[in-house]
């Protein structure tokens, strides 16, 4: 099923008696806790005379709030003490504000103050004993509501009876950002075609990961410090949210994570309920803990940007060559801006998506409305716009009669032409995206295609192959924040490892990261052995994330497909400095020069003299316990730390120009489906899947994210929708009615890769991970193939259950009005 | 509201007796996680959906958030922890780690009992039946291809490498 292959041992540095670990797939070191049920996930954190926190959550979409009153809640027993708005509002500020105003405006607190703006919202917050008596009590918090009409159509929010959601940003617009590159008039003088397609829509979901959200916080009162055990996997965002809204510095917030049950991006924005958790175990004075129930997860937590591409129009010459596009995209954010509006920007990122137009103008206009807040979900930002550029490509072959095939060939970005600098100024740093294609429909059986539509046929169902080719760009420069506020200090990146060499000779890493099954501990040890000389067995890389290891900067945390580049440099700069300290202390103790000495099977020796050796614990007890006699000016202290930071400047604010992030990893995927034209019901029959990620560290974990990326990339395209009706009801709160994919919905799967070494790291790898969205176009191309033999229907969602293939069947028209194409 | 009904529950779970007061209403996968720290079992939606508390109850597969604690007296439960003996894996756990059959080892736990069980009942299952036990457990992390292959090669079927 899988092709799995040793690619040839990446040399760190020269010796001949490298293992040569990077490159193999190496059996994680997370698995044997994990398979034994001796993980340590958040909920299995407890503590003494802990208390269980449960939020009582508004009813309403929109409504204001009259008053609380917790007094029957107080009474119950086994309660413990309860938290509302007013309080909140008198010892904390709101949470600071990413956006340039009017979104800047917005008062965002850990709990709702005065008006509650989307179901589900956090209200008021109570501890008890026990769980159940948490829930219970909840029950008895009466909150007199006064509702409010409800806003929850993006496109709807800047009409004139739209509802408000936040007063104090005068509108329901709370950013947007024209961005232009090229000469959009001349492309379009210079077309055959102009190719204008009204709508397009990408539908709200996100990856829902299998363990929520959830924390166990103890205060110190006596140096007035928070221990705050969670799975939030950005803690420097979070510490940066929580720390001046709780008016403390960030010595007082010290976050703690071991295991996490997938984050995807939806654990990012945790911190309203981290400080709701903070404030109760300050006031109770005992540790509380707080683990979300799924139902309030789907409620209330990390949906995914809900996206609409208006009245786009797109330059074409007659032979399929694109010159541009012009459109407007309405970004539905939720009710709350807790990462927003960087979305604004992130899809800048891959502006020209992976083809050669240079003319593009997008306007980007992102709204509030009466649901839940978004924020990342993998694939962030940039997944809707790849699934626009890609539906554009496919648009555009279907009005034209041209192959799509070849309409991508033809306008891919050449690998000759790589690093490629974008029109916005990004490079993509390597890459090879037409044997990229080639691979992925050989894998599907390219060739036979015609005699596969035609037993399709035969057997009445219509057969469709579709192309979804994106990329994973990774490594932020945190920069392109200021093209959202240009008042905003943050540019550049970074990420914290430290190693160590104890008194025993134990290696001990730690990393600034926060993994969710990534396997960091196991590709870190990958690079730690092959610099030391030493077997992976040898490295022990702590679990998780604690803020007092010291191996942890402002941007550290897992997100955004980077730990490849920005972990592993971290652990290969920390690893080199330790290696260089070996050899110094060996070459002192055996009376040699430090160029004289090599790091190989566990020792420090004498290249000329391998019999004059130290092995690893000689060196560690020297230095930590035995260190009497040492020549003074030794600056060798065995214990490394090393911050990396990637090479970037800030972009040009004016022009909306620069570098944003330092890989471009790339994803090209091929679906066959087969459509029942009876009823719509459709069948995803084969799969291919290539991918390209630079130096693969350990092959069989990239291929791991390739087809977990790819699982909930197929669970999107058809079925997974956070669907609200108009009163802002949540219609798919939990996994009833929310389908994500099963075990019998997997397609047959065919992955294979393409490595392009990136130029710009220390290895070559590329982050990656997040590479799921060519999944989604992939099905959306291949169903609007299948449909051209019955109505042509023009698919324009992301998401297309089978009712909605049923409508593109029985109604095509109206899907076709939405296209139209002009000589020009 | 004072009133809670409790009962005196007597459990076997993995070769240990136990015997604890429970709430009537406390659900099966809470007592096994809070009263008796066996945490290896999760809870990932509140809907007998996902299956990650699913464990073995008298040779049953059963999800334990389905089921009283008070409705198991008497029994004996399997759980995750059961499933090496001393340090040594089972083969269907060392199976899970040699073909990555896991990332965040969240759904893990109860995906391992699923497949036991099936195991237990046909030594030999092909990918159609391998889904169809599974079909229960979500797994959000690996599209579930790798754990075919892994339940599989526990069943000493040859899967390609």
């Amino acid at each position: 099923m899988s092709e799995t292959t040793v690619a040839e041992p990446l040399v760190v540095e020269q010796g001949e008696t490298k293992p040569g670990y990077a490159g193999q797939n190496v059996a994680r070191k997370e698995d044997k806790r994990l398979v034994q049920g001796e993980g340590v996930f958040v909920d299995d954190v407890r503590r003494h005379n802990m208390g269980y926190v449960h939020f009582v959550r508004s009813p309403y979409a929109h409504a204001k709030i009259r008053s609380v009153d917790v007094a029957k809640a107080l009474d119950h027993p086994g309660v413990l003490g309860t938290m509302t708005g007013d309080e909140v509002a008198l010892l904390t500020d709101p949470f600071f504000q990413i956006s340039s105003p009017p979104g800047a405006h917005l008062k965002d607190y850990c709990l709702a103050v005065g008006k509650a703006r989307f179901v589900g919202e956090p209200v008021a917050a109570v501890v008890a004993t026990t769980r159940e008596g948490a829930r219970d009590a909840s029950e008895l918090i009466e909150v007199d509501y006064e509702p409010l009409p409800a806003l929850t159509d993006a496109r709807q929010a800047l009409g004139e009876d739209a509802p408000l959601l936040h007063d104090e940003a005068g509108t329901n617009l709370t950013w947007e950002g024209v961005y232009e590159w090229g000469d959009l008039d001349q492309a379009f003088a210079e077309a055959d075609r102009v190719i204008k397609i009204s709508e397009l829509h990408f539908d709200r979901f996100n990856s829902t990961p299998l363990e929520c959200n959830g924390a166990l916080v103890e205060f110190n009162r006596g140096t007035g410090q928070w221990t705050i055990h969670t799975n939030n996997q950005f803690p420097g965002f979070a510490a940066i949210m929580m720390g001046p809204a709780m008016r403390v510095g960030l010595d007082k917030l010290r976050f703690v994570t071991q295991d996490i049950g997938g984050g995807f991006g939806n654990k990012i924005t945790s911190h309203p309920q981290l400080v709701a958790c903070c404030l109760l175990a300050r006031k109770l004075k005992r540790p509380v803990q707080w683990t979300e129930w799924r139902t309030d997860f789907h409620l209330s937590m990390s949906h995914g940007n809900e996206r609409w591409f208006q009245d786009t129009e797109v330059a074409i010459k007659e032979d399929g060559t694109l010159l541009g596009f012009r459109t407007t995209a309405v970004d539905d954010a939720g009710a709350w801006l807790r990462y927003e509006p960087l979305g604004g920007v992130i899809w800048a990122q891959v502006t020209p998506g992976m083809y050669r137009w240079r003319h593009i103008r997008l306007d980007f206009k992102q709204v509030v409305t009466n649901k839940a807040p978004v924020s990342p979900n993998r694939g962030y930002s940039r997944m809707q716009h790849l699934w626009f550029t890609e539906r554009v490509i496919d648009i555009v072959a279907h009005e034209l009669g041209l192959d799509p095939v070849e309409v991508r060939k033809r306008n891919y970005i050449k690998a000759e032409e790589m690093p490629y600098e974008t029109p916005n100024g990004c490079i993509y740093d390597s890459g090879d995206y037409t044997k990229m294609l080639e691979t992925a429909l050989d894998l599907i059986g390219y060739d036979e295609l015609d005699s596969k539509r035609a037993d399709a046929e035969s057997r009445g169902k219509l057969l469709g192959l579709g192309i979804g080719s994106t990329l994973d760009s990774g490594t932020n420069n945190f920069g392109q924040s200021r093209l959202i506020n240009p008042e905003l200090q943050f540019s550049g990146n970074n990420e914290v490892a430290t190693v160590k060499l104890d008194i025993f000779g134990e290696i001990v890493v730690t990393l600034g990261t926060t993994p969710q099954g990534q396997s960091h501990e196991t590709t870190a040890s990958q690079v730690v052995a092959d610099i030391l000389g030493c077997s992976v067995d040898d490295v022990n890389v702590r679990a998780g994330h604690d803020s007092y290891w010291n191996s942890h900067a402002g941007f550290s945390g897992t997100y955004a497909s980077q730990f490849a580049v920005t972990g592993l440099g971290a652990v290969k700069g920390a690893t080199d400095m330790l290696a260089e300290q070996m050899k110094k202390l060996a070459s002192v103790v055996l009376g040699c020069s430090p160029e004289e000495i090599e790091l190989a099977e566990g020792q420090a020796r004498m290249k000329a003299n391998p019999e004059a050796a130290l092995p690893f614990m000689a060196l560690g007890a020297i230095i930590n316990a035995n260190n009497a006699g040492l020549p003074e000016d030794l600056d060798v202290t065995l214990n490394c730390r090393y911050v990396y930071r990637p090479p970037f400047d800030p972009p040009d604010v004016e022009r909306k120009y620069g570098n944003l992030t330092l890989t471009y990893a790339a994803q090209v995927h091929v679906a066959l489906v087969e459509v029942d034209p009876e009823t719509g019901v459709y069948e995803i029959v084969d799969y291919a899947a290539v991918d390209d990620c630079g130096v693969r560290i350990n092959p069989q974990v990239v291929e791991g994210q390739v087809m977990g990326a790819t699982a909930q990339a197929l669970g999107a395209a058809t079925h997974e929708t956070f669907t609200y009706d108009e009163d802002g009801n949540l219609l798919t709160p939990n996994f009833y009615d929310y389908h994500v994919p099963h075990a019998l919905d997997m397609p047959p799967l065919k992955t294979g890769y393409v490595e392009s070494a990136s130029p710009f790291t220390s290895m070559g790898t590329k982050g990656m991970g997040e590479g799921g969205g060519a999944g989604i176009h992939a099905v959306c191309a291949a169903l609007q193939d299948a449909l051209r033999a019955r109505g042509n229907a023009i698919v324009y969602d992301s998401c297309n259950p089978y009712h909605r293939v049923w409508e593109l069947l029985s109604n095509p028209d109206e899907s076709r009005r939405r296209v139209t194409v002009e000589a020009t | 509201m004072d009133v809670v009904t409790s009962q005196t529950v007597s459990v076997e779970v993995n070769g240990t007796s136990y015997e604890r007061e429970v709430e009537a209403r406390r659900l099966l996968i809470h007592f096994l996680r809070d009263d008796l720290d066996l945490t290896g079992s999760h809870v990932g939606c509140d809907t007998g959906n996902c299956g990650a508390c699913s464990v073995i109850l008298d040779g049953t597969l059963v999800k334990s958030c389905m089921l009283l604690a008070v409705q198991t007296d008497g029994a004996s439960i399997e759980t995750v922890e059961g499933l090496a003996e001393e340090e040594r894996l089972s083969p269907l756990q060392q199976a899970f780690s040699d073909h990555h059959a896991l990332q965040c080892g969240y759904c893990t736990p109860g995906m391992l009992m699923s497949a036991t069980a099936l195991l237990r009942d046909n030594p030999s299952p092909s990918d159609a039946e391998i889904a169809k036990a599974i079909q229960g457990n979500i797994c959000r992390c690996t599209g579930y291809w790798n754990i075919f292959e892994a339940v599989k090669a526990a069943s000493g079927q040859e899967v390609e490498e």
